[in-house]
């Protein structure tokens, strides 16, 4: 008796700490996302549907760009991270850790503080734009903060951490016996990367996808710092809303589209890619 | 870098299909080197089963990666088919490799894992289908082109690894240890059909392991090694029944290594009297005076209590132990000369033991199976 209580015991602090932690916020903004009323007069459950079609109707721009920004800075990440990962995997010998930890090292720093640091490193007349505008190679008015190329690379460089890890482990993994079977097979260095190191990889691009893609799309800091007013991000309108607007509702009603969204669009990506395949070779 | 060369090997006038000459490999780890091949050289004939046996360390799996291209030669010379092959990759030698690790691609099917080699040679789609599918029917896996290597067996996957390696058709096969990871009775049955499939194909094998059981039942010949060299290099019976070096005594089957003092030579041979009525006789050009080893295998070995008469070989000794196999029985004997031998006796006829532990023995056999080692 005591045996098969074990497993559940097991199960019993994070269970608990996940029910009351998450399913009981998740339960209660979902509540607050149908409700009607003002922070004076209190709110009420009126199954208020309207706050999500309002919201998307409103706020569709926001919403779209998010979704933009979150692909391109994905795309970025991975192109980024998969050579560096690589590296790391195949050529990083003794030293692999080491390098590993480097990659790490920016975690070490307040996000909010490295993402400070480049809205000074990229000031209009900062230490990088000002020698090169005042040496006449840039024009007067060229600017790099309050543009979305500033918000996506920004987003690209505090979330490139969560690409290389997954990419890693996975080509970790990769038995190196399977590189030279390919090229006894007549592939070549290219064939071989291609038809048998990538795909086996690919479970290390789903996570990497998985892990920057959500929070990519739901970040407010990088948009706040770096963006403009032609860069607010969903995550901004939400936090303007709750915070500074007081709009509970309405912030909760876009927080669940924007969940909504992204579920769908994982659960896309992951019937594309194949599922199946990729939780195949990943339990292999 | 291609250069042909003139026939000049073991085979005859033929070209060999793989030759060595003065192969180096040397290793560097941490600042050290570490040599791996000390000067290798062998030929290797067009369709013969060639074995490379050793332990494990002794130098055979870098021979052979040496041939697949995967390590290139520190010093030395690899030919293929008289083409000079050192700095050409795995990918452009016509010579497939089957792993030990069998190393088929867990993301393709059977069928994709067949004909991957096909595919990337630009052969044309119907022919690839054809080949992929008399190959699998070769290795008995008709039906079970879908599969992933991990719904296999792992003697299914052996055989799918043969199979991407064969449907090639390469001028020569490298196995490495491709039976290791095998149950007893699936690696011998797996010996039978290896040899059978080579025989079928018609392809040089060079097979490595480190079983001498296995290099004894399959090769046509075996290069024994050790230490980065080439102990002795023969057919399965001349390397079992005269092992030219104490190692290949040791190493294959089970030897009895003896030693004594030449007391005088009759014709072609040196003969050890040890005691009365004692008489070994060794092959060999060691004249009196000289100590000589020799080896003498336990099956050649006769055990009488009755002193044998006759010119052969005869040494006394005391039984010390008795174990009753089945087919054999196997005894240990002390001789007077204080060496331990072992006798194995076939069990012919259901008579009783010869002698007992603790019995005084003769020990008699055919001075043509005392061999002299390192003379």
């Amino acid at each position: 008796m005591r045996r098969r209580l074990v497993p559940y015991l097991l199960i019993l602090p994070g269970g608990l700490w996940l029910a009351i932690f998450f399913v009981v916020p998740m339960v209660v903004m979902l509540s607050f996302s149908l409700m009607e009323g003002d922070v004076v007069n209190g709110f009420a459950l009126t199954w208020h549907w309207q706050n999500y079609t309002e919201g998307i109707s409103t706020y569709a721009d926001q919403l779209v760009r998010s979704l933009l920004y979150g692909v391109l800075a994905t795309a970025a990440c991975i192109l980024l991270a998969y050579p560096a990962a690589y590296w790391i995997a195949f050529r990083g010998g003794v030293r692999k850790t080491t390098y590993l930890f480097l990659m790490l090292l920016p975690f070490f720093v307040s996000f909010v503080l490295r993402t400070f640091s480049w809205k000074f490193l990229l000031a209009d007349d900062g230490i990088v734009l000002g020698p090169l505008k005042s040496a006449g190679l840039l024009p007067q008015d060229f600017h790099v903060i309050a543009t979305g190329f500033a918000v996506v690379a920004g987003l690209t460089y505090n979330y490139l951490p969560f690409m290389v890890l997954p990419i890693y482990v996975a080509l970790e993994r990769v038995d190196p016996t399977m590189v030279e079977a390919a090229q006894d097979l007549y592939a070549g260095r290219a064939q071989a990367f291609l038809r048998v190191v990538f795909p086996l990889s690919l479970p290390g691009v789903f996570a990497g996808v998985l892990m920057t893609f959500v929070p990519v799309s739901a970040d407010y800091v990088n948009a706040t710092v770096l963006g403009g007013t032609n860069n607010t991000m969903i995550g901004n309108i939400i936090q303007n809303l709750y915070l500074v607007n007081s709009d509970y509702p309405e912030a909760a009603a876009l927080s669940f589209t924007l969940m909504a969204i992204l579920l769908v669009g994982i659960f896309l990506y992951a019937r594309a890619l194949g599922t199946e395949d990729v939780l195949e070779v990943a339990t292999r | 870098m291609t250069e042909t060369v003139e026939a000049d090997t073991a085979t005859g006038t033929e070209l060999a299909a793989i030759e060595l000459r003065r192969v180096v490999k040397t290793f560097h780890s941490h600042g050290e080197a570490v040599p791996a091949v000390k000067g290798v050289d062998l030929a290797i004939g067009q369709g013969e089963f060639f074995s490379l046996l050793g332990p494990s360390g002794c130098g055979k799996t870098t021979t052979m990666r040496m041939i697949a291209g995967f390590d290139e030669p520190t010093e030395g010379e690899v030919f293929l088919h008289g083409s000079d092959v050192v700095g050409v990759p795995p990918n452009r030698r016509d010579i497939n490799m089957v792993f030990q690790s069998y190393a088929l691609f867990p993301h393709m099917s059977v069928l994709e894992n067949v004909a991957f080699g096909l595919r990337r040679k630009g052969v044309p789609k119907d022919e690839v289908a054809r080949r992929v599918g008399e190959m699998l029917e070769i290795v008995d896996l008709t039906g079970r082109e879908k599969r992933r290597p991990r719904e296999l067996s792992g003697g299914q996957q052996q055989r799918v690894a043969l199979a991407r390696a064969l449907v090639n058709r390469p001028r020569a096969l490298l196995l490495d240890e491709p039976l290791g990871a095998l149950d007893l009775k699936l690696r011998q049955a797996m010996q039978v059909e290896l040899k059978r499939i080579q025989r079928e194909v018609g392809i040089t094998f060079v097979y490595v392991t480190h079983d001498q059981n296995e290099a004894l039942t399959m090769s046509d010949r075996i290069a024994v090694m050790n230490d980065g060299l080439i102990e002795q290099l023969g057919t399965p019976r001349e390397i079992y029944e005269r092992p030219a070096t104490k190692f290949v005594a040791g190493f294959i089957g089970t030897s009895n290594v003896l030693s004594g003092t030449v007391s005088r030579r009759d014709a072609a041979a040196a003969v050890i009297e040890p005691g009365p009525g004692e008489r070994i006789v060794v092959p060999g050009t060691a004249s009196a005076g000289d100590v000589v080893e020799f080896t003498v295998r336990p099956e050649k070995i006769d055990v009488r209590t009755e002193q044998p008469d006759g010119e052969g070989c005869a040494l006394r000794g005391t039984v010390t132990e008795v174990v009753y196999l089945g087919t054999f029985t196997n005894y240990n004997v002390q001789t007077s000369t204080a060496a331990e031998v072992v006798v194995f006796v076939q069990n012919v006829s259901s008579a009783d033991d010869v002698a007992a532990r603790g019995d005084s023995v003769w020990l008699s056999w055919d001075p043509r199976h005392s061999y002299a080692i390192g003379a």
